[in-house]
């Protein structure tokens, strides 16, 4: 029996262009299923940034053409668009984006307390949680210490445990393994596939570093999913 | 929580910005309080330069005038009060006590008054002080003489010093009365009034002066009236007066008096309130006080200003911190409140710290206030007034916070995320 799995991320004629520039994306179909793990990739300036803005509502696609987790991204107003982002997606950005005045216990529990939903998610209270995806990511030890004060590994390491506190349905990652070496590389996304796969959400991973790609369920290589620039 | 949480941490997580931010406000808060209570002490001083007369009396004429150079030693009376006049006043059942004035001499720019043992049990300035002496004794005698602290300090004199009154108001007398010399007995406490500009000596005394000196001029040759001619005098007549202040049995009269003063068939007469001329005049030169007000509006503007570019440009460092919030997902209500929760805190606390300035400053100033410009600034609770300053500039602040709010929340969030740290 073939169990159909709802997609997870939909786009149909999906173009963007920032201001009026010309256009950077124009992806005719793109479908990923829930519970995917998907490594997408492309050269540098191939828009890779751009669809994972779109995909999370950081960006505003045209209405109608990407549905995420159902939702008509384009369709939403810009808060509407925060809080849906905040409730269901993680993103690990590829400059972490922590808060540099909070410790890191304060910054990985930042989306769980601004978003009520994502609070609802916790099995467990939010101290435990905080400190099961710290343990789980090997930086327990560090959550009352500045994030200033951390080395790249270990700040990138907080913010993977930001974006999969409270087991949001997608979780996005733009480069996070760009500045570390290959062994804590390797490391680094063992911790991530464990923690998705506990989660059961759906992992969409960018990278340019295509010796990566065989840990995945599938690659996506965005120069042949878009047409724009051609 | 979370926002009290986050204002927390950022506010002192800039410590330096947010401190000079507050520090500025608090000094325009100070400024414009301060210059309210300044402005407040400039009027009480003035209003209470004579208190607990309950009339002025002088000669038929302008109520400022009278007040000019009764209270004030400026300017010179229209026509003297017969002694007759003055004297049945005094014992009116409704008169408590009258200090009369002699006035029309001077010592080297000076004036000279001529009054009575009244003057030192009755007369009353800033809230019912009575003045007191310094050293000495009060002038008893016709050529005693009691000089106000300034006079005293100014010209440096001491107890026993003899000096000679001038005719009139020169400085550099050639009419001067020198063949009665007068000696120093006593001087005053200062007071901060004019008492501290004036001469005192007894009516004798400046009647005894002016023997002789009936048509207006220096004596005859052989019309000299010598010192000992006056001391060998069993009493001096005295027949005129220029002014007296006037203390009824009870307040309640004085409205009575005031009418029956003024409307005298004896001799054309105007009494004054002292209380309301003062608080006349200085609705016509309180203007000075305008100005203030208005001085301390633009530094408290200047310093919500301040308070604005500072939170403006903290905001441009922090577009990426307001990117992250929002990618994490705050909606534009947290991102404003967020920064106006922080916009307000800071000019309350910087309000706060302006009203802790004032009350510091005023304890350590006061003494000097006083000293060098007999200026009594109170240290008192914040009027109505000040609390709605105070008021107004935190609500400004957090005003000011919600400009800078607005403009981050409508940065395209992309910006915020790629901005490189």
């Amino acid at each position: 029996m073939v169990i159909e799995t709802p997609n997870c991320i939909d786009a149909r004629d999906l173009t963007f262009a920032y201001a009026k520039g010309p256009p950077v994306l124009d992806i005719p179909r793109l479908t990923i299923r829930s519970g995917e793990r998907v490594f997408l990739y492309g050269p540098s300036g191939s828009g890779k940034t751009t669809l994972l803005g779109l995909i999370a509502g950081v960006l505003n696609p045209p209405p109608g053409a990407l549905s995420v987790l159902g939702h008509d991204i384009g369709g939403l107003s810009s808060a509407a668009r925060d809080r849906f982002r905040a409730s269901h997606i993680g993103y690990v950005f590829q400059m972490f984006n922590l808060i540099p005045y909070l410790n890191v216990r304060d910054n990985i529990a930042l989306p769980v307390r601004i978003n009520a939903e994502r609070k609802k998610r916790l099995t467990s209270g939010l101290n435990e949680a905080i400190a099961s995806a710290a343990s789980d990511l090997g930086i327990e030890h560090l959550l009352d210490e500045q994030v200033t004060r951390l080395s790249v590994g270990q700040q990138q390491r907080v913010a993977a445990a930001r974006a999969i506190l409270g087991a949001p349905e997608l979780i996005i990652a733009d480069e996070p393994t760009s500045s570390l070496d290959a062994n804590r590389r390797h490391a680094f996304l063992e911790l991530l596939f464990a923690n998705v796969a506990e989660a059961g959400s759906t992992l969409l991973f960018v990278s340019h570093d295509l010796g990566l790609a065989d840990q995945f369920d599938r690659s996506l290589s965005l120069p042949e999913l878009n047409r724009a620039g051609e | 929580m979370l926002l009290l949480h986050l204002a927390r941490k950022s506010l002192t997580n800039r410590l330096l910005t947010t401190s000079l931010t507050a520090l500025s406000i608090a000094f325009s808060v100070a400024l414009l309080v301060g210059v309210e209570n300044v402005r407040t002490g400039m009027r009480e001083s003035f209003s209470n330069t004579v208190s607990g007369t309950d009339l002025v009396v002088g000669s038929r004429g302008g109520t400022i005038q009278l007040m000019l150079y009764a209270v004030f030693g400026m300017g010179s009376p229209v026509a003297n009060i017969s002694h007759d006049t003055w004297k049945k006043w005094d014992e009116h059942p409704a008169v408590s006590w009258t200090i009369p004035y002699a006035l029309g001499d001077s010592h080297r720019g000076f004036r000279v008054i001529g009054t009575n043992d009244s003057f030192y049990e009755h007369y009353k300035y800033r809230g019912g002080q009575l003045i007191a002496l310094a050293e000495g004794r009060p002038a008893k005698t016709v050529f005693d003489v009691v000089l106000g602290s300034q006079v005293a300090e100014r010209l440096g004199y001491e107890l026993g010093e003899r000096i000679s009154v001038t005719h009139g108001m020169s400085a550099v007398g050639f009419m001067n009365h020198d063949e009665m010399p007068f000696e120093v007995v006593g001087v005053l406490e200062q007071t901060f009034t004019p008492v501290d500009r004036a001469i005192y000596v007894t009516l004798e005394g400046v009647t005894a002066i002016h023997m002789g000196w009936e048509s207006g001029g220096p004596p005859m040759p052989g019309d000299e009236v010598s010192a000992e001619d006056v001391l060998a005098m069993d009493e001096v007549p005295v027949s005129q007066i220029t002014s007296f202040f006037l203390g009824a049995e009870s307040r309640a009269y004085t409205l009575q008096l005031q009418r029956d003063i003024s409307t005298t068939e004896d001799e054309p007469l105007t009494a004054v309130i002292p209380g309301l001329a003062l608080s006349e005049m200085w609705r016509g030169i309180g203007y000075a006080e305008d100005g203030l007000l208005v001085i301390s509006g633009f530094v408290v503007l200047v310093g919500l200003l301040g308070m604005l570019v500072s939170i403006y440009t903290s905001l441009d460092a922090r577009r990426r911190e307001m990117a992250i919030l929002r990618a994490l997902g705050a909606g534009p209500r947290r991102i404003v409140s967020l920064l106006v929760l922080e916009a307000g805190a800071l000019s309350a606390f910087g309000a706060l710290l302006g009203v802790l300035f004032v009350y510091a400053g005023l304890a350590a100033l006061q003494p000097w206030l006083e000293g060098q410009f007999g200026l009594q600034v109170p240290i008192q609770a914040l009027d109505g007034v000040q609390l709605m300053y105070i008021g107004a500039v935190i609500v400004l602040g957090f005003v000011a916070g919600l400009v800078p709010a607005i403009k981050a929340y409508r940065t395209a969030l992309h910006d915020g995320l790629s901005v490189r740290v």
